[in-house]
This record gives structure tokens, sequence and C-alpha cells, in this order.
């Protein structure tokens, strides 16, 4: 089977090429990438003015099978991811149950070969039932092929624990990912801390609850060595830290959700429950900041932290609403439109932030074009304008911040492993 | 000007004409008030629901007397008495009243913006009476009612709230309403019941009860509720009389004559001493009254813009 990919703008991080090209894909790989290629093939696609890209690496998503299938599954979120342009994805552990040993990491496996219409990666907790108490068998899980280990949605509160997973996390190569947030901070809190806070009279999670818990992981990563991956990162202060870690040369990394990008607390002030994140929307200031951090890579990664929710879990007073926004089928235009047309990023930076680096950070194969590599591709129309639809997200939760926004840059083809599995309308 | 607002959610979003008509209505409402029948036909055959999540004596009788006032069927619902217990969603609950073909439900919450979410979600009117620590609009209008009354005008006035800021949904109406009347507005409390970035709203922050009271022509007291107090975050209750009470001692060392109000039920001995609440400075009761008459200009005013609104369509 061939696929050629004809006159398209192709992007690649890997190689730092910006080209217009076409791509011959031979079976499941990329064979050749130049101009003008003759061969024939048995479909051919059409992508002048489009952009040609790696298919993009989301490190960060709620897929929520097993245990809350009302909210999505493997099948429903692996056809939302393709529709946006995700060909890979790691899955957060915090299931019911938790994925926190071999045995449940084994079973979603099975669940994954059967349902997914995309490249599934396995996280698991860092701690039994994410409880923060006794640690997972990393070593084991690692093994078996488990990249990440998380207890997100929690930060491990236990330093003592933490150095420990840091430590076998090390040996066994593989990546620890820290949702910073200090519970005693943040309290009950559901907004940001600050003027929307106090005009909604909602309790405000101050900046501290984030950055603080930044400052004392970054220091166990450097007392270790280990790789640490910092999620969701929010708020101006917590940029601050990762620049002085970076510039220490200890082996963090780090990635900011779309909506902290495109949107400010003010977003919330009509009481809006598909506003209301952890970390929660902050300042212009701070947003401002996560511009910068992405556009100077100290900021390394753009992930969804896509969190379906039912209407019953969002249609209710706003401290009662589940934390959380879909992102899946949104994250690449949101990043066209605000990074792209705002000249925060040009098209090799964004391809580095939506797929070399996330690759690179979970060790994984994935997110370039690099010929012989296995053809995750996407073709984009940059300039195609279309509105956040209820009835239009694949996504079986339709709590996406962004709907009703019209956005720029639409997927038109979703290729993984050389075949055409989504093909917009 | 005529009145185009189905529901009456808070002060942030009315204008300033919008608020000076809610007072002018409330006026003549006053005026029937005193007659010997106190009661108008403008209501005549509605229905006013009071869903209240929350216990509230005084709020739900001022509006269940003022709908009364006005001709109108009157159904109280509280949450002990209602199926809310068993986990039917404010949504639901609405929705239902709504088909039990009532026109207006007056909606005591204990979370802030939960009077916005039923708004959005029936068609029938509804009247914000405390969400969380949101708005109390009626509250603040028969505030500003009674400063206006008692002191001719609200523009230019120095109005000082005093109390748990932080928590109030009283403070928070009462400072929409007054700064958008022109009125200086001073809030005071100890820095932790002072929430973030309040300044930005126009007032004034003082930590200092003296200095808040001079030169203010009016008090706005706020009740403490020490009993909700989580993690220690309150002061003492004792030290809070010492350094925030409302006391004569305090009054008399002012040279300005200070007009002092409190929203109720009062706390006597922990944000006001029992003299100052029944002094000549004292106009708690007559806010009582008032609060009737703003209560029946707010039903009457959004009972008419709902049909307005319908027959427009």
């Amino acid at each position: 089977m061939k696929l050629l990919i004809k006159n398209g703008r192709v992007v690649n991080a890997a190689g730092n090429i910006d080209a217009v090209s076409d791509i011959l894909i031979e079976d499941s790989k990329i064979t050749r990438i130049a101009r003008d290629i003759k061969d024939r093939a048995d479909t051919i696609i059409d992508a002048t003015a489009r952009i040609v890209m790696p298919g993009i690496v989301d490190m960060h998503v709620h897929l929520r099978e097993p245990g809350r299938e009302d909210k999505e599954t493997v099948a429903s979120g692996t056809r939302a991811a393709l529709k946006g342009g995700v060909t890979s994805v790691l899955a957060m552990p915090n299931t019911e149950p938790a994925i926190d040993s071999l045995e449940r990491a084994g079973l979603l496996k099975e669940i994954i070969r059967k349902t997914a219409c995309a490249n599934v990666f396995i996280s698991s907790a860092i701690t039994k039932a994410r409880a923060g108490q006794e640690l997972v068998d990393i070593a084991g899980l690692s093994r078996e092929g488990i990249l990440a280990f998380t207890d997100d949605g929690f930060s491990v509160e236990n330093e003592e624990l933490l150095l420990k997973a840091l430590e076998l996390s090390r040996r066994n190569k593989v990546l620890v990912i820290e949702h910073c947030e200090d519970r005693k901070l943040s309290a009950k809190g559901v907004v940001n801390l600050g003027l929307v806070s106090t005009k909604l009279g909602l309790r405000g999670i101050p900046s501290e609850a984030e950055y603080e818990r930044v400052e004392r992981d970054i220091k166990l990563a450097d007392k270790t060595g280990a790789a640490l991956h910092l999620a969701h990162i929010s708020c101006r202060e917590s940029v601050d830290a990762i620049t002085r870690a970076k510039k220490k040369g200890i082996m963090v990394t780090a990635d900011v959700t779309p909506h902290h990008l495109a949107l400010t607390e003010e977003a919330v002030l009509d009481y809006d429950t598909n506003m209301k994140m952890n970390p929660p929307l902050r300042t212009a200031e701070d947003r401002q900041a996560l511009r910068d951090a992405i556009r100077a890579g100290i900021i390394d990664v753009i992930a969804s932290d896509h969190a379906p929710h039912t209407d019953n879990e969002k249609a209710v007073e706003f401290e009662h609403a589940q934390f959380g926004t879909t992102g899946l089928e949104t994250e690449l235009a949101v990043a066209v439109t605000e990074l792209i047309q705002g000249r925060i990023l040009n098209w090799l930076d964004l391809v580095r932030v939506l797929c070399l680096r996330p690759a690179e950070i979970l060790g994984v194969a994935k997110g370039t074009l690099n010929i012989g590599s296995v053809a995750d591709v996407i073709v984009v129309d940059p300039q195609k304008e279309w509105v956040v639809q209820r009835e239009s997200l694949v996504s079986k939760s339709k709590n996406s911040a962004f709907l009703g926004r019209k956005l720029k840059g639409a997927v038109e083809y979703t290729i993984v492993a050389g075949k055409v599995v989504y093909r917009a309308a | 000007m005529t009145w185009l607002r189905k529901h009456l959610l808070g002060l942030q979003e009315l204008s300033r004409e919008e608020i000076e008509m809610v007072l002018a209505s409330a006026d003549s409402f006053k005026e029937v008030l005193a007659r010997a029948i106190k009661k108008v036909p403008a209501l005549r055959g509605k229905t006013v629901v009071n869903l209240f999540y929350e216990p509230s004596t005084r709020t739900r009788v001022s509006f269940e007397v003022a709908a009364k006032r006005l001709s109108a069927d009157v159904i109280n619902i509280a949450v002990e008495t209602s199926s809310v217990k068993k986990g039917e969603s404010l949504i639901d609950t609405g929705r239902n009243i709504q088909a039990l073909r009532a026109d207006i439900i007056v909606l005591r919450h204990n979370s802030s913006g939960a009077a916005l979410l039923l708004s959005r979600n029936v068609d029938i009117s509804v009247v914000n009476a405390g969400d969380g620590w949101h708005e109390h609009p009626t509250q603040a209008l028969l505030d500003i009612f009674t400063l206006k009354e008692k002191l001719g005008r609200i523009e230019g006035l120095k109005v000082t709230i005093v109390g748990d800021i932080a928590h109030s949904r009283v403070a928070r109406s009462n400072i929409w309403g007054l700064t958008k009347l022109g009125a200086k507005v001073t809030v005071c409390a100890p820095q932790m019941l002072i929430p973030a970035k309040i300044e930005e709203l126009g007032v004034r922050v003082s930590y200092d009860i003296d200095e808040a009271l001079k030169a203010a022509d009016a008090v706005n007291v706020l009740r403490m509720q020490f009993e909700r107090d989580e993690g220690n975050a309150f002061p003492r209750q004792v030290e809070y009389f010492k350094n925030y009470g409302i006391t004569q001692e305090r009054l008399e060392k002012l040279k300005n004559n200070i007009l002092v109000m409190h929203p109720g039920p009062l706390n006597r001995g922990i944000e006001i001493s029992a003299e100052v609440a029944d002094g000549e400075n004292s106009v708690i009761l007559e806010q009582v009254t008032n609060g009737i008459a703003v209560r029946m200009a707010v039903l009457f005013l959004v009972a008419q813009a709902k049909e307005k609104n319908e027959t427009t369509h």
C-alpha cells in the first residue's frame, strides 16, 4: 500500500525542516520526502496550502476507562483524539479503580488493544490507589512498558515517598509526572485567588499552592538526578522556578495546557462551569509568562489535560461542579489561533511543543516525520475557521471551555501507521 | 425609562438608572404600607415561590409580606421539607416549580452563582435573595433606600462597611450599589476578612475602625458569623468586639453624627453593643420596614418585565 501526500508544507521539528515537499508512505512507514515524487500510489492526498506534520503526542489525557465510561472510554477518547490531530496519548491513571498494579495495567492494555483507534501509552499511579501512602511496583510496571508514573489530581504529599519514587524512576528510566498542588493552600478553592474570586464570592486558590510545590519537587529532582515532569503549569512564579532549575541543569521538564495559554480568570466571571479547572485559569500576567515560557522552551510541551465530565457534573452550582475541560478536539486549533496567529510560535516551534518534545520526554519513537519512522501524520488546513459546537464534538463529554468560540486551523486527515483513520467531512 | 429585567440577580449588573428606578418605585410602595388597608392588587393571580436553601426567617418573611401586600399567592419551600435533600438538582427543582405555574422564584442559596444558574434554566423570574458570598441585592437596595430616606442623597456620602467583608454578600451588593450612585465606600475589618484586591472595586480599605468611622455619614455593621470559621482564620470573638465592635463609646468620640445600620439578625455584644443597636443613631428597625417596600418594588418590576418580554415576542 502506498500513500502519497503531495505539495504540503512539511513541518518536521526533528530535522528542523519546514518546506514544501511530497511525502511517500509505504505500508506503515514514511519512506521518502522529496519534491515532486512521481511514484504511483494507491491514495494521493493533495495537500496544497496545507500543513503536513507529525501526529500530536498528547501526554496528559484522561480517558476515564475503566470506571467512568459515562464520561469517556478508550474508544470515544481516541476517536476524539483523531479528530483533533492527536495520534498518541498518555492515559492518566486516575481511573476507577486507579491503574496502580500490573494486573490493572494489563486489563487496561487489553481494553486498548481491543478498542483504541490511536496509540495509547499507559501511565501508572505513583502510590497505591493514589492515596499517597505506599509506592506501586515501579520496577515491575516499568518492565511491562509503563512509561510514566503520576498521582495526577494529587501531588505526592509525602516528600520521602516522592524521593524514593524518583530514585526508582531514575534506575528504571521512566518518568515521574507531578501535579503540583499543596492542598493545604488550595484548600477548598475553586477559582484563582484575586479580583475574580472576590467579585464572584468564590473561594480562591493562590498561586503559592502550585509554585511552592514546584519548588519542592525541583529540589527532589535535583537531589536524585531523576527526570521529573511538571504537569499543567499555570502561574508566573512556577515558570520562574523552572527557569532557575533549567539553568542549573536539573532534569526537569514541564507542560502547559491550551486553555491556560488562551484564557484568563476573566472567563469565569459568569460562573461558566466549563471554565472551572484545576489549576484554575489565572491572570493576564500569568498567561503572558506562560506564553513567553513556551516560546523560550522553558515550558517544553503543550498537553491538553483532556478532562471529560458529564453534563450532570457540570450543570450544577459552580462550587460543586467538577474541575476540568475537554481538549483533544480543540488543542491544535487553539494553538493555531492563539500562538501562530498571535505570532508567539512559528510552525516549527508548534510541532516541537505538540509532537517532538512530548515524545522525547516520554521516550517514545513518535512526533517526527523522519524517514523510516512509523507514519503518524496529520494534514492541517491552517486557514480554515470553525466554531466549536457541542453537537460536533466526538468526545462523550461536552465540557469544552471553547464552546461557541471561533477557532482557526482544522485537521483534514489523520494518518496512524500509514492508514487514513480520520478524514474531515 | 422602562424596566426590562425579568430577573434580579445582583447589583453588579444594574445601571445607576435602574437602581434609582427601584428606589423610586419603593417610595410609592412605602406609601401603601402607611395606609389603613396595606394591600394593592398589582400581582393578583401571580404565585411567588420562596425557595430557601438556607435558614433565613428575616428575608423570607420580608419577601412573603411584600408578595402578600401585592396580592400574590406565596409558597414557601425550605430545603428541609423539599426533595432537595434527596439529591434533586437546583435546575430540576426550578423546573418543577415552573411546571407548577409559579411566576417568580425568590431564591436563597448557599452557593455563589446559584441565582444566575437557576435564571438560565427556567423561563420564570428569579429574584436573588442571597447567593453564597456573592450578592444580596434586595438587602443592599433597602440599605441604600434607608440611607437616602434619612440623609436625602447618596452621591458624595461616606459609607463605612465593617465586618466579615470576605464572606459577605451584603458587603458586595452594597459596594456595587453605593459606588454606582456616587457614594465613597470604606470597608473595615481585620486583614484576614478583607478579600483579595477589593480596592479594585473602587473602595478604600481600612484596618482601623476609629479611623474608618471618622467623617463617615453612615456605618453598615455586618453580622459576624464566628460559627463558620474554618481553620481558625477568624479573630477571637472578644478581641473582635474590642477592636471592631460598634459601641457608644466609639460613637461619642466622633464629631459627626453617624447613621448605624445592620442587616440583621443582630449579635448584640459581638459586632454591635446593645446600647448602639437600640440608640438614637440606629435605623435598624426602619431598615426592616423599608425592606418590605423595596421587595414589593422588585417583585412588581420583574413581574411586569416578564409580561413585557412575553408580549413583545
